[in-house]
């Protein structure tokens, strides 16, 4: 976290400053989507899951 | 990275083809309409339509916010350009699309002008506050994901007093688009292109939520599957489209749901609202004039505003005659259709805005697509 409701994260190890303005109680540690340098919306890991379990489940079905 | 690589993993991306191949079926077509070229481009990349079965059809949008800027707006931009007063600053890709005669902004910054390549809205501002001797014009585009950072500059710029910083707006508004082509008789007789079903934009949903879309599955019974940028989302989402069109149902369901909610980002929304009105109407290439489908900046923020800090006016100029962009945006046209591709139109020396953005269609078929027709009838 830096000043003026900017951050620094990492872009698969490229650190960036962006903007935190447009998106309100980020902690260090989570996961975001940045466009143009702004974050937009927060990533959230339990749903990210719940896909990857979906994707999983329509592979078996086309198996069975 | 995380939560980007599981996302592309291809043994599972060819189980979802399998499901794929076995619940669409054999007698029906699903002409599917990716709205957003960030789709367009993660299908050709990754060689999605390959995965897909011939009556699955992937139809491109409209939605690169770069290709639908008409030449007379870019003209605008290439006006201000010229005014040795001026700093003129704009994403990357912008600065390669010819405008009248040819000529682009990168074309204007070779003759002299003061041209620069910025990664934000906020470098833009940070040019103003480095050059107040200068007047710094940041040509703002895009659909709702970069709308609310111009709302951000313009907000700032107003609290610091900058006297020197103006944004020529040309904010456009998804759902307005969407509207156009379902409504449209020219995009529906032209081509005769029916669409079925949508796979609708990450980024873009991230802030206006899935409820944006709600009136195109209860209106006009379209499904609507907003959907995340990595190949398997995009081949679930195609999934999901195929199972509501087979069971007859039409709604708005949130593939990606890692990130989109229903309501989307109300903070962004908010800012952007109190910034910006709709505008009465706006010209899109390939749409044509589009009523309520772009933002201009609110009267309170007007001295922030190019196009009355330096009295522009509009005027409609038409493409170039042999480029194709307007029937490729529409979807009625294929890249492969036009007599430009690949030949006179490359990214390297573009004449289309669809051939300048990575996001535009016929870069994606330059890049990653032009040579999957002859390897399909070799194996077959």
């Amino acid at each position: 976290m830096l000043d003026d409701q900017q951050a620094l994260i990492d872009l698969d190890g490229v650190q960036k400053e962006i903007s935190l303005e447009l998106l309100d109680d980020v902690a260090v540690g989570d996961y975001v989507v940045v466009h143009v340098g702004y974050a937009l919306g927060r990533l959230d890991p339990e749903e990210a899951e719940r896909t990857l379990a979906l994707l999983g489940e329509a592979g078996l079905e086309a198996a069975r | 990275m995380k939560y980007i690589d599981e996302f592309r993993d291809g043994a599972t991306a060819r189980r979802v083809a399998g499901a794929i191949a076995a619940e669409a079926e054999p007698d029906h077509h699903y002409h599917l309409m990716e709205f957003c070229g960030g789709h367009t481009h993660a299908i050709y990349r990754y060689g999605v339509q390959d995965l897909l079965p011939p009556q699955v059809r992937m139809i491109h949008g409209p939605g690169c916010p770069v290709c639908v800027l008409p030449v007379g707006r870019l003209d605008m931009a290439l006006s201000l350009a010229s005014r040795p007063e001026v700093i003129l600053c704009s994403y990357g890709d912008m600065l390669r699309v010819p405008g009248s005669g040819g000529r682009s902004l990168l074309k204007a910054r070779g003759e002299g002008a003061d041209v620069r390549m910025v990664y934000s809205a906020a470098d833009a501002l940070e040019l103003a506050r480095r050059h107040p001797e200068r007047q710094v014009v940041f040509f703002a585009i895009g659909f709702e994901t970069t709308t609310p950072p111009t709302a951000v500059a313009i907000r700032q710029a107003h609290s610091e007093d900058l006297e020197n910083f103006s944004v020529l707006c040309n904010h456009v508004l998804t759902p307005a688009a969407v509207a156009n082509i379902l409504d449209s008789p020219a995009a529906r007789e032209i081509g005769s292109v029916p669409i079925d079903g949508f796979l609708g934009p990450a980024h873009v949903s991230i802030v206006i939520g899935t409820h944006a879309y709600e009136r195109f599955a209860e209106g006009y019974r379209k499904p609507v599957v907003i959907s995340g940028f990595e190949p398997l989302d995009v081949m679930q989402s195609i999934l999901m489209l195929i199972r509501q069109l087979n069971e007859g149902r039409a709604e708005v369901e949130n593939q990606y749901t890692r990130a989109v909610t229903r309501l989307g980002n109300v903070k962004a929304q908010d800012l952007c609202a109190e910034i910006f009105e709709p505008r009465s109407e706006f010209e899109w290439r390939g749409l044509g004039v589009v009523p309520d489908s772009a933002l201009q900046i609110r009267k309170e923020f007007g001295r922030f505003d190019a196009e009355r800090r330096f009295d522009l006016t509009y005027a409609p100029v038409g493409d170039n005659r042999a480029c194709e962009c307007g029937s490729i945006l529409r979807g009625v046209l294929e890249p492969t259709d036009c007599k430009l591709f690949g030949t006179a139109c490359t990214p390297e020396t573009p004449m289309g805005s669809c051939m300048v953005s990575s996001e535009g269609a016929c870069a994606a078929y330059y890049q990653y697509g032009r040579f999957r027709q002859p390897v399909k009838s070799a194996t077959a």
